[in-house]
């Protein structure tokens, strides 16, 4: 069949460009979210450098931390599983980097792959436990996030005899990937052109991340084997797909996610505690929701996850920007999780109703 | 072999779930471009006999043949392998999933190589609608539209026409119309007679007579997990299926009583039994 017959008859995409086709992608709502909070709180934080590259940095630098998590937990999501153990492998992934290195002295790149690989261990475990014992995995991880969280304290105690751990110097090269501070700038002091400021290593890390797991989702095979999981697995099981199997590297990915953050965090701040972070389990969700993965699976998009982290990123970070009330902040969040979730609906119904007769 | 040699038949199987007897005895037998309807109440076996030819559920004793030879199907992917495929009454399909990416799910076409390997969109919308429109849906045009934009009689449509394509010989189709109303069970079954009419030996389970009289061949009623009558088409009347369905209770017996009762309360029906 020649290009030109495909393109007139059947599945191919419609040539140009029409407003309609993007709105009917459903990635629309969390996009649109996004640039209507860019505007509202560039417009009241203006004043304050909100839109300065420094000010950008800000809440740049903390959605890319929630961002690397909420990519393999949004994941889980659309194959229709939750890990919430994610707030005991931040800690864990830095305390096992920093007794690695300054305990037991190991080069540190091995005791970033030491830690990844313990995080993979414990993903695994749950991984197994959510597909062997059917338990739902929100009450497995919830268990495993307490037994992770008690090792932490428990483990560090025995061996190093405090929950706080130094990590003064990792080395200038893991430094620079990890945990340092960039700038990218034109010219000198005062004719200056800065394209970012004081951009965390996470940022970048969350970027090619992002890019790596777009790729999985939405151009390998593997994205639909994970979005049939969560939209039937009886059938996505009777398709062929090892469903076992994709859960657990799911559940592995979440975990070594999660204790990659805890290492950037370590390396950046040259300390580890073991104190779980229990607010980074409801940021990652939030930020997976507000993109648009259904809670009860089957769908979602990376597009949509990351626009919804940059999302959640202005508005958990704009406030400060703003003459409004800080204490307002929580009850922001809970207001877009509310408007985003309804918005979602609305376009994801647009995209299901929308049929090719209508054109 | 000859044509005339059942593709699919089952010889004595019992099925048991522990001290409760599900099936008794069952002996079937289903041949290419021949539709076996399989009535019964609710409760009837129905649903373990499918899962019994599916692979779902193993027989307690007794075979099952194909092409004359005793197979057995331990896992659901076994028996897929032989050709058996089984539409669920509400097509098994992703509702939030495109057309293309749902007729190939688990075995997606690509293009490129290695980890590089991806899904090749185009060639699988391409596939998947036209494999559709032979099937007389022509109003499917666009692979990329999503199966929750489908009518149920459309998703019924995709995921018979995504078994015919895959190789299905053997079409177990479960209260496909059960749910569709007047127009799309019409529709369902005249796909249903389009794979009849491509060699396919289908099996249709449904509890609406008018329905399986529409496109059957061959015809068992199963009662309490035994095949209480199998027949040929024109043996027997819609009357004589639908009372044998209600296990023996006639219908004219069933009005006589109620009318018997209206006569005698100033025309109020009975109150309900149950």
């Amino acid at each position: 069949m020649t290009d030109t017959t495909t393109t007139a008859s059947v599945g191919a995409p419609k040539a140009g460009f029409s407003l309609q086709s993007i709105f009917r992608r459903p990635e629309a709502g969390a996009a649109a979210g996004f640039v209507i909070i860019l505007i509202f709180f560039g417009y009241f934080g203006a004043q304050n450098n909100f839109l300065t590259a420094l000010g950008t940095s800000t809440w740049l630098n903390f959605a890319s931390k929630v961002g690397i998590i909420a990519i393999p937990v949004g994941f889980l999501m659309i194959a229709g599983e939750m890990d919430i153990s994610v707030g005991a492998l931040i800690p864990a992934g830095g305390i096992v980097l920093a007794m690695a290195t300054e305990l037991y002295g190991f080069n540190i790149w091995v005791s970033v792959l030491l830690s990844l690989a313990i995080a993979g261990a414990i993903g695994w475990v749950n991984g197994m436990l959510v597909t062997r014992t059917k338990v739902p995995s929100l009450i497995v991880t919830l268990a495993t996030l307490f037994v992770v969280a008690g090792l932490n304290i428990f483990v560090s105690k025995k061996l190093a005899g405090t929950t706080q751990h130094s990590l003064p110097d990792a080395g200038p090269v893991s430094e620079f990937l990890f945990g340092d501070y960039h700038t990218l700038q034109f010219g000198s002091d005062d004719a200056s052109f800065v394209i970012f400021q004081s951009l965390q290593s996470s940022f970048f890390i969350w970027i090619v991340f992002a890019a790596i797991c777009f790729f999985i989702l939405h151009m390998s095979p593997w994205g639909n084997w994970i979005a049939a999981m969560g939209g039937d697995q009886q059938s996505a099981r009777n398709a062929g797909i090892p469903t076992n199997r994709l859960k657990i590297a799911l559940f592995m990915l979440s975990a070594m996610a999660a204790a990659l953050v805890g290492m950037t965090e370590a390396v950046l701040a040259n300390t580890a505690s073991t104190t779980t972070q229990f607010g980074m389990i409801f940021n990652s969700i939030i930020c997976v929701v507000v993109g648009g993965v259904l809670l009860t699976g089957g769908f979602g998009t990376v597009t949509g996850i990351v626009f919804g982290t940059l999302t959640f990123g202005i508005v958990f970070q704009g406030i400060n920007f703003t003459t409004f009330d800080k204490d307002l902040n929580l009850l922001f969040i809970g207001a877009l999780l509310l408007i985003a979730v309804l918005m979602n609906e609305t376009f994801r119904k647009m995209a299901t109703n929308w049929s090719s007769s209508k054109k | 072999m000859s044509a005339n040699a059942p593709i699919l038949a089952l010889r004595g199987v019992n099925k048991s779930f522990g001290p409760i007897d599900v099936l008794h005895d069952i002996n079937l037998e289903v041949r290419a471009g021949e539709v076996l309807c399989l009535l019964g109440d609710n409760g009837a076996g129905k649903s373990t006999l499918i899962r019994i030819l599916s692979g779902v559920h193993q027989p307690t004793s007794g075979t099952i043949e194909m092409d004359g030879q005793s197979v057995g199907f331990p896992t659901p992917r076994a028996a897929a392998d032989k050709g058996i495929a089984t539409v669920h009454q509400f097509g098994g399909t992703f509702p939030l999933m495109s057309i293309g990416r749902s007729f190939f799910v688990g075995v997606e076409p690509t293009k490129g190589w290695g980890p590089f390997k991806t899904y090749d969109r185009k060639k699988a919308n391409e596939i998947a609608v036209k494999a559709v429109q032979d099937f007389g849906i022509t109003r499917i045009d666009d692979g990329d539209r999503l199966v929750g934009g489908l009518s149920g009689g459309e998703r019924q449509s995709l995921a018979i026409a995504r078994a015919v394509h895959f190789g299905a010989r053997v079409l177990i189709l479960d209260e496909p119309t059960a749910a569709l109303g007047v127009k799309q069970a019409a529709h369902v079954l005249r796909i249903v007679n389009e794979a009849k009419r491509r060699g396919l030996a289908v099996i249709f389970i449904t509890h609406q007579v008018m329905h399986a009289m529409a496109v059957g061949d061959h015809f068992a009623v199963l009662i309490r997990g035994a095949v209480a009558a199998d027949f040929k088409k024109g043996e027997k009347t819609r009357e004589q299926i639908t009372d044998l369905m209600a296990g023996g209770e006639t219908m004219a017996d069933l009005e006589a009583t109620i009318e018997g009762y209206m006569a005698s309360h100033d025309g109020h029906p009975p109150p309900p039994s149950h």
